[in-house]
């Protein structure tokens, strides 16, 4: 399978030099295959959202590469990183937050859209089309984040990730804001969309239950680590860490 | 029930509406009555009459003449051009100024953020109008120089409320999303910023528009704003103080233009932040 996403020893250490530095990711190797679905799962805390934030070059690098498709995006800046956004998109936690509340739904998409080479009408016409195919009515485009509900806002907010069609889109506890049976559609969307694009997912979640289904692979990070990885059903099923266990064993 | 919880905001904002409609129509009024001084007054405002000199009011000269037997309701009314004009351009110039350097400190961050910062701090630090007539005089007289001066000292609280403003800005997700979307720094910052923080900036400004009228005046009324004979409220002020024993309402008439111009641009300063509140909103 070819790869997507490499990282290899990745490291993160907040405010460092300080008396208060914090290691919060540390030694983190991992790859996500070409339409593969990887998970990160792990308590509050153990660094998660750091690795996606990192991945995405949201923050930056203490030590460690990254490659997306090949490229090294690691020190990437403006243009590259432009580029490197155009492989991979992010789906935020907090639906509503992710928009601007002075812009309607249907902006935030074109915005996307419109910097990568779409003229006005030709991004109305695309986010009419992305907000259907995200199952939502083109109208909502007109409507700013408040006045929709949080499973229609992260719809939208699919629906902008998937705007300049990623190859990899990385999941930052996308369903944790939403309530179960919204979960549930959600994940159903995402499972259509994969098939029909064939993207990869790194799925950032710390709800097993939700893995099993969803994930072929499962990395589990415990204080800034990767303590165990395999397939999603081989480590739900015979985990071979304590943690892990733990993990799963506060879902039951 | 219901109806009635629901119906007591609404209430309240119709009246805000009815209040902001009111005094923003005033402030157009006045803003444009001064832009046209020169046609309203009744009189050359820089006509001398010795034979007129210090007449009392009467209906030929509604607020009586000044020394020189100019006619004292035609000067105030052309003082509102200078008055009026230079204090919105100082409000702009700084509103303006210190907005570009705040968000500009919030972007860059690092040492450029440390550099302009205690700047600012620097000129904060000085007492205000101490500052602006150490700057005026250096300078010389004149509206210009006396704008110049305030705006030194004035700038800096644009720049500290636009910085914050903007670092509060930045921490929400929906710049992360933006980022990842590909925009520019440039698109960022006029596209999702500047709108966001423009509130309460405007407010602020709305609200200095009558300090910064009185600072005016008071350079003025030192001699070092707006040059004689040019009518200029803060100097008619000054020019004329010799006479507030005998006839005062020669004094008094330009005091009045500036605390009615004062109180009409607080007031609506005041109801926009209320407008703009959003305890308000809904």
């Amino acid at each position: 399978m070819e790869t997507i996403l490499e990282v290899r020893q990745l490291r993160k250490v907040f405010h460092e030099g300080s008396w208060e530095d914090l290691l919060a990711v540390d030694d983190v190797s991992f790859t996500v295959g070409a339409g593969e679905k990887v998970a990160i799962i792990g308590e509050s805390g153990s660094g998660k959202t750091t690795v996606a934030k990192l991945v995405t070059r949201l923050l930056d690098v203490t030590a460690g590469q990254i490659f997306l498709d090949g490229v090294e995006i690691t020190n990437a800046r403006g243009k590259e990183l432009k580029q490197a956004y155009q492989k991979m998109q992010m789906v935020f936690q907090s639906p509503i937050d992710s928009f601007d509340p002075r812009c309607t739904l249907g902006d935030g998409i074109g915005e996307s859209l419109r910097n990568h080479g779409y003229t006005k009408g030709e991004a109305k016409t695309e986010t009419a089309r992305l907000l259907a195919l995200c199952g939502l009515s083109p109208d909502l485009g007109d409507c700013y984040p408040y006045e929709v509900s949080g499973g229609q806002c992260q719809r939208a907010a699919i629906a902008r990730a998937l705007a300049i069609k990623p190859q990899l889109l990385i999941l930052d506890e996308a369903t944790s804001a939403l309530d179960v049976t919204v979960q549930a559609e959600i994940l159903t969307l995402l499972n259509h969309l994969q098939q029909e694009l064939s993207m990869s997912y790194l799925f950032i979640c710390h709800d097993i239950a939700l893995v099993q289904d969803f994930c072929d692979r499962v990395l589990v990070m415990h204080n800034g680590r990767i303590v165990e990885e395999g397939t999603a059903d081989a480590v739900i099923r015979h985990p071979q860490m304590e943690y892990t266990q733990m993990l799963i064993d506060s879902v039951l | 029930m219901s109806e009635i919880s629901v119906r007591v905001p609404q209430i309240r904002r119709d009246r805000l509406k009815r209040k902001l409609y009111f005094f923003s129509t005033v402030a157009g009024l006045l803003i444009v009555a001064a832009f046209f001084s020169e046609y309203l007054c009744p009189y050359d405002p820089y006509e001398q009459n010795m034979s007129l000199a210090k007449a009392a009011p009467s209906a030929e000269h509604l607020l009586g003449t000044d020394r020189y037997g100019r006619d004292m309701f035609s000067r105030v009314i052309a003082g509102s051009f200078t008055s009026i004009f230079s204090t919105l351009a100082l409000v702009g110039f700084i509103t303006g100024f210190g907005t570009i350097i705040g968000i500009f400190c919030a972007w860059m961050g690092k040492w450029v953020d440390t550099v302009l910062m205690r700047l600012a701090d620097m000129f904060l630090a000085f007492p205000g109008l101490v500052f602006a007539l150490a700057v005026a005089a250096v300078l010389g007289g004149g509206v210009h120089n006396a704008i110049f001066a305030l705006a030194a000292i004035s700038w800096p609280k644009y720049a500290r409320l636009a910085r914050s403003q903007t670092l509060a800005q930045q921490e929400l997700p929906y710049m992360q999303a933006v980022r990842m979307a590909g925009s520019s720094s440039l698109k960022i910052i006029g596209k999702h910023v500047l709108p966001n923080i423009a509130g309460p900036i405007l407010v602020t400004a709305m609200l200095d528009i009558g300090t910064m009228m009185i600072e005016l005046a008071g350079l003025s009324f030192l001699g070092l704003g707006a040059k004689p004979p040019i009518p200029e409220w803060g100097s008619m002020m000054s020019d004329t103080r010799n006479l507030l024993a005998t006839q005062p309402w020669v004094t008094l008439a330009p005091g009045v233009a500036i605390f009615l111009s004062v109180m009409i641009f607080n007031l609506l300063g005041d109801t926009v932040r209320d407008w703009l509140d959003p305890k308000n909103r809904r």
